[in-house]
């Protein structure tokens, strides 16, 4: 399942990474202490709710937060201090060593240039050459993302394109520069389900082919069933439980985790209630001192809410932030690490 | 089963033909948009001959891509969009006709939950006064209408001393949406259009939100049309389900018939295009490839003979149609390998 197993080192890794931002009237704390790592060859999911902190934790790691959000924490990318790149570094970083995918292609292209001119832009801006190597290249990147007649599509616009065919274009972007680490922020989020399929396996077979590291932010556990090698489940702010998406799917750890998938609707019998959770996420201005999932939790207990768990380890490979791990798997916890 | 539960004596006055007479009946819906810009006379067949009816107490599930019609059919419904041609029967009266039913007094028995919870309330009135609305407009007082707003408050989980006064920007989306839905419901309508209420929430309020709309319809004896892109939500909520593809209706049945034995090739590609949530079920390959063609030149024929995997030349010449469907339980697809004789060398296979 793992494109490559332990020996190799971590291409990504964040420690503990924060991110705040501060106005006059209150401190929202988007991310509070996330760590996690990918490896090369590794598609890590990055999983929860609306603000649980993922995107910003993508955008923190392509350094693409506004001065005014306060970062903290280590970002280390093959090794390289990402927090402290700057101008020339970060621009080749930027776009180079890593690269973005977005939600919404159709904001996240600019209207008024062809998909070509962004292609050949970033070729040139990246990789130096002609013109006319530029759209060559171009070229074979649509052909790579399946763009149907690429050469024609070379000179669309993105308003011109279907939005499985924009999103396609995106990646082709993304991928100009062979970067180590893709970003993936909801890419198939808003496409139709039989094209989001189509963009999902396109997405895989290239992360193979490339042997990039990527990390995909979504909200669907399908997605990440679909996708991933490991998932890290987030909420507010903190990544909560990590694991081979297998292994967490099928038995998760983290009552938020199994709270999440018993509320997913999926083959319930239609006479019986949805599982759902109750309440709703805390609000990032007033996070609760212990636990921030415990007001939502019926296992919740005094100690839950002292203070924040300390990572406890199930089982190989898999991590929970949890005080209760054991009565949420019964049977795999064995002694605490 | 939920049809069991609708049939309880209860009787609303405004029932006029009884239980076995349909709540809605489209013929042949039909809504055109011209485009600009996209050559003389383009249009959009957004609705292109949609018939259906909705039975009283069912749940209706309408699925689709996107641009396939079925936002634009249900604004037609509530003549929200007035339709170009077609018919539109509620519980036996012609909508907009002399001598049938008002669109002011179906859009006082039929209600609508958007997708956007935001955008569909006023944010410079407090929650409570844009639920007193109706009433109001509809010749309650003020004080009876904020009283009607606060138990239909209370019949949503909401809280009135709490959430009543607040202004839309002080809910979160679920409980926004819990407005939206109690808005629909104060004007104590016999059928509410669902237009992707929940697909703008997270999983964890989805499910709260989809339980409370099954409860309410239980305890107000509502009829539903559900519209979903969302497959498991639909499968989990309708009693039957239409799935629509460029304009037109492919497939109608119970869902259970539907989800299991779907007879178009198109709804069994959207099936086969649900996520699992299990690792070890990956779909390898696409059920589909491409994307779903413009409505502005849909293809001859069949609209989905382009995409499609058993396409032949009698898909190309002949546009197949709807097979007859009588009650609650019939399962029909457009498709011309449901006909024994038709032509399609996989005719009456399916």
């Amino acid at each position: 399942m793992h494109g490559n197993d332990a020996a190799a080192a971590p291409l990504l890794e964040v420690q503990d990474l924060t991110v705040k931002f501060v106005s006059r009237d209150a401190t929202v704390t988007a991310v509070n202490g996330a760590t996690f790592s990918v490896r090369k060859g590794e598609v890590l999911c990055l999983l929860g709710e609306s603000g649980s902190g993922k995107s910003v934790t993508l955008r923190a790691l392509m350094r693409l937060l506004p001065p005014q959000a306060e970062v903290a924490g280590r970002i280390a990318l093959d090794g390289h201090d990402v927090l402290a790149l700057e101008g020339n570094a970060l621009r080749a970083f930027r776009g180079g060593a890593v690269a973005m995918v977005f939600q919404e292609p159709m904001t996240a292209l600019d209207p008024v240039y062809t998909i070509g001119q962004h292609l050949v832009e970033m070729i040139r801006r990246h990789k130096g050459g002609t013109r006319a190597e530029a759209r060559i290249r171009a070229i074979e990147l649509l052909e790579l993302v399946k763009i149907p007649s690429a050469a024609r599509r070379f000179d669309a616009y993105p308003h011109e394109l279907s939005g499985g065919l924009r999103q396609r274009a995106m990646i082709a972007i993304a991928l100009c520069c062979g970067p180590q680490l893709l970003l993936a922020d909801e890419p198939t989020t808003a496409l139709d389900a039989t094209v989001q399929i189509q963009v999902l396996i396109l997405l895989r077979r290239l992360q193979q082919e490339f042997g990039m590291g990527t990390i995909f932010v979504t909200h669907d556990l399908g997605v990440a069933a679909e996708i991933a090698d490991r998932v890290a489940v987030m909420y507010a702010g903190r990544v909560i439980e990590e694991g081979p998406v297998a292994d967490v799917l099928r038995a998760p750890a983290h009552p938020y985790t199994k709270g999440l998938m018993a509320s997913t609707v999926h083959d319930q019998a239609p006479d019986q209630d949805i599982a759902a959770i109750p309440g709703s996420p805390p609000d990032l201005r007033r996070l609760p001192p212990g636990c921030s999932f415990a007001p939502r939790c019926s296992l919740a207990t005094e100690a839950c809410r002292q203070s924040f768990p300390e990572p406890v380890y199930p089982a190989p490979g898999r991590m929970a932030r949890c005080l209760r791990v054991a009565d949420v798997l019964p049977g795999m916890m064995k002694e605490p690490a | 089963m939920s049809l069991a539960v609708n049939m309880q004596p209860y009787v609303d006055p405004r029932d006029r033909g009884g239980a076995a007479q349909p709540m809605l009946i489209a013929r042949e819906l039909q809504r055109h948009f011209r485009v600009k810009g996209a050559g003389k006379g383009a249009v959009v067949r957004a609705v292109d001959g949609v018939s259906f009816t909705l039975f009283k107490g069912e749940t209706l599930g309408v699925v689709g891509e996107s641009g396939c019609g079925k936002s634009t059919l249900a604004r037609l419904l509530l003549h929200l969009v007035v339709p170009d041609s077609g018919e539109l029967v509620f519980d036996g009266d012609a909508v907009g006709e002399a001598g049938g039913v008002s669109v002011g007094d179906l859009r006082r028995q039929v209600q609508m939950v958007f997708q956007d919870s935001y955008s569909s309330l006023n944010p410079r009135m407090p929650v409570q006064d844009s639920i007193a609305f109706g009433p109001m407009v509809n010749g309650r007082t003020k004080p009876e209408s904020r009283r009607i707003a606060h138990e239909i408050l209370v019949k949503v989980g909401l809280r009135p001393d709490l959430f009543g006064p607040r202004y839309p920007h002080e809910l979160s989306g679920g409980q926004k949406q819990r407005v939206n839905i109690a808005r629909a419901l104060a004007v104590g309508p016999r059928m509410v259009i669902l237009d992707e209420a929940v697909s703008a929430l997270d999983k964890s309020v989805e499910a709260q939100v989809l339980n409370l709309l099954r409860q309410l319809k239980r305890t107000l004896n509502l009829t539903y049309l559900f519209i979903s892109h969302d497959l498991n939500v639909v499968r989990y909520i309708s009693d039957r389900v239409l799935v629509m593809y460029l304009g037109q209706v492919v497939e109608l049945g119970p869902a259970a018939d539907v989800f299991s034995r779907a007879r178009h090739p198109y709804t069994t590609a959207l099936l086969g295009s649900r996520l699992s949530m299990d690792a070890g079920q990956r779909i390898e390959a696409p059920p589909l490839v491409g994307d779903p063609p413009s409505p502005i030149n849909p293809p001859s024929g069949c609209r989905f003979r382009t995409r499609c995997p058993h396409a032949e030349a009698v898909c190309e010449a002949r546009m197949p149609v709807l097979g007859r469907w009588d009650d609650r339980s019939s399962h029909v697809a457009a498709c011309h390998m449901t006909v024994p004789d038709s032509g399609h060398s996989l005719a009456g296979s399916v």
